[in-house]
């Protein structure tokens, strides 16, 4: 079945834009992104839209589709009523550079500050050794395309500009999660995910977990979590007393 | 610069021009919640200070009541397990040594949490949908920081679950009848076999749990725990919900019988 679908698009770039209306063949069985290269092959041949993989895989194709955050490639058309006029936009969190596409360093620049996975100083390439039971939960975390759409969603930097230097974003925390929960990983980052990667700005209000195209379960797993390590650190003192008497250190006593 | 020129606005960002793009019902769920929060809190408050029709049949305790240790609980024999020490006064609930943790087990709860800064407090109301404020600085600062007690509400959450349970057994005899099987006492079990859920499925209760721990593999039963509480915890917010429902099903029966508005069918005995 083929039908017209009825699409607004936003067109333009840093200085400014508008949303343009299209109408575009629509095929069944199709996804946004196909009508997006429709629209492109027959009347917008400059059109800029980035994209990959066309599988969820690569985490090119972010936009937002009807306000929400979602992969133009794995939407599909027929998640819309026929008639329905489909407004697409870029990415409202992260700068615009043309059309459909944005400016994603922020996320690369977040990912830089974070100390890179510290095995024991003892352990050499090729020692080593994990159980299954201990990588768990780091491998729900490692499923990430790096779509960046929890970053855009989170309101934490969408309705807060200011805050971008001091918060890492959902991504980006539960990255620090990620090496936290590593069995090899002896880098405390409990202080730091709280001073340096804004953790306390979060307040689990869960859009990060809503839009993400992997399913992970950010809030409840990776956000969640190290708020409890923070709390065993800074706020708990039966906790602290127990360290203490144990003399031993906040990563130690997680072993 | 006002919220809209903090956010979505911002210079470098597309000039979309409308805040919010999304065409779906998206105001529904935070005002679902509101009302549903608000109907729980009126009616708590209401119960809690009525100090009637809190005992029935001589054996069902009402949750809102449990302990009951106000010297007002001797206007219904019985229904004091731990003791009568709190004065009489219209002020204070006769259960107030427990309420108060209640109350605080659930504003700090991670569920609630995000309830209500989603439907009171708007941040985000609905995601993708900015938030009016023209700050924003999260859980940082007092008062929010202080959500970082959970854990310890949660330990006397635990205490309080465990009233409830001791509340629900000896409910199963009545002082001259002896062992009874009552509609109301299937009513007290099945309150407090989800409350049990709700309590459990807590965030800070996996983390405790074996949560916090780097290897799993060196504790196999705190793994076998946590791998437990993480199903539980998948369910959480669904807990919350029907423990409210719950809670206010089984004080009502309570009040109902109690008040003699309805009799209790008795199953046994
Ligand atoms: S849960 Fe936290 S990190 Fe995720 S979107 Fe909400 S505020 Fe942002
Ligand atoms: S966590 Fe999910 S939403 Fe966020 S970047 Fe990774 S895949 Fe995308
Ligand atoms: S094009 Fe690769 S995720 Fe959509
Ligand atoms: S009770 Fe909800 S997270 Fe603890």
């Amino acid at each position: 079945m083929t039908y017209t679908a009825r699409l607004r698009v936003w067109r333009g770039d840093a200085a400014g834009g508008a949303l343009t209306d299209y109408e575009v063949d629509a095929n069944e069985g199709e996804v946004v992104l196909d009508i997006l290269h429709r629209l492109q092959a027959t009347q917008t041949p400059d059109l800029a839209v980035r994209w990959n993989c066309k599988a969820g895989k690569c985490g090119s194709c972010s936009a937002e589709i009807n306000g929400r955050p979602r992969l133009l490639c794995m939407t599909r058309m027929s998640v819309f009523e026929p008639g329905e006029v489909l407004t697409v936009t870029p990415m409202r969190t992260f700068p615009v550079i043309r059309d459909l596409v944005t400016d994603v360093s922020f996320n690369y620049a977040k990912a830089r500050e974070i100390p890179s996975f510290t095995p024991p100083p003892d352990l050499g390439p090729g020692e080593y050794r994990m159980k299954q039971a201990d990588v768990g939960r780091s491998q729900e975390f490692r499923k990430c395309i790096e779509c960046f759409l929890c970053q855009d969603t989170c309101h934490v930097v969408r309705d807060h500009e200011e805050n971008k230097p001091a918060f890492a974003g959902p991504r980006y925390l539960m990255r620090v999660a990620e090496l936290e929960m590593h069995p090899l990983d002896v880098a405390d980052r409990v202080a730091e995910v709280q001073d340096e990667h804004g953790l306390g700005l979060c307040n689990i209000t869960k859009c990060c977990t809503d839009v993400c195209p992997e399913g992970i379960k950010i809030t409840d797993n990776a956000l969640i979590p190290m708020k409890e390590r923070v709390a065993d650190d800074r706020y708990d003192p039966l906790v602290w007393l127990g360290r203490t008497i144990l003399r031993r250190g906040s990563r130690q006593a997680r072993e | 610069m006002t919220a809209a020129t903090r956010g979505v606005e911002a210079p470098g960002r597309a000039e979309v021009g409308a805040r919010t793009l999304r065409t779906d019902r998206w105001w529904l769920p935070p005002a679902a919640t509101t009302v549903g929060l608000l109907i729980f809190v009126v009616y708590a408050t209401v119960r809690a200070f009525q100090q009637q029709y809190f005992f029935a049949d001589e054996r069902y305790l009402t949750p809102f009541y449990s302990p009951c240790v106000s010297l007002g609980c001797a206007s219904e024999p019985g229904s004091a397990h731990f003791g009568m020490f709190l004065p009489d006064h219209p002020l204070l609930p006769y259960a107030a040594i427990s309420l108060p943790f209640l109350l605080a087990f659930r504003l700090t709860c991670y569920y609630y949490r995000k309830a209500y800064y989603r439907s009171f407090w708007l941040a985000p109301a609905a995601c993708a949908v900015p938030e009016p404020h023209a700050t924003y600085t999260g859980e940082t600062r007092f008062p929010l920081i202080l959500q970082n007690v959970h854990r310890y509400v949660f330990y006397i959450a635990v205490i309080v679950s465990v009233i409830n349970t001791y509340d629900a057994i000896v409910a199963f005899r009545h002082p001259t009848d002896g062992f009874v099987v009552g509609i109301g006492n299937l009513v007290l079990l099945v309150n407090v076999v989800l409350l049990w859920c709700y309590t459990l499925s807590c965030h800070s209760c996996r983390h405790v749990m074996g949560g916090r721990l780097a290897h799993f593999s060196k504790h196999p039963v705190r793994y076998r725990i946590w791998t437990w509480i993480s199903a539980l915890n998948t369910r959480h917010a669904t807990f919350a919900w029907i423990t409210l429902g719950t809670l206010v099903a089984t004080d009502l029966y309570v009040l109902l019988v109690a008040s003699g508005t309805i009799t209790d069918l008795r199953l046994v005995g």
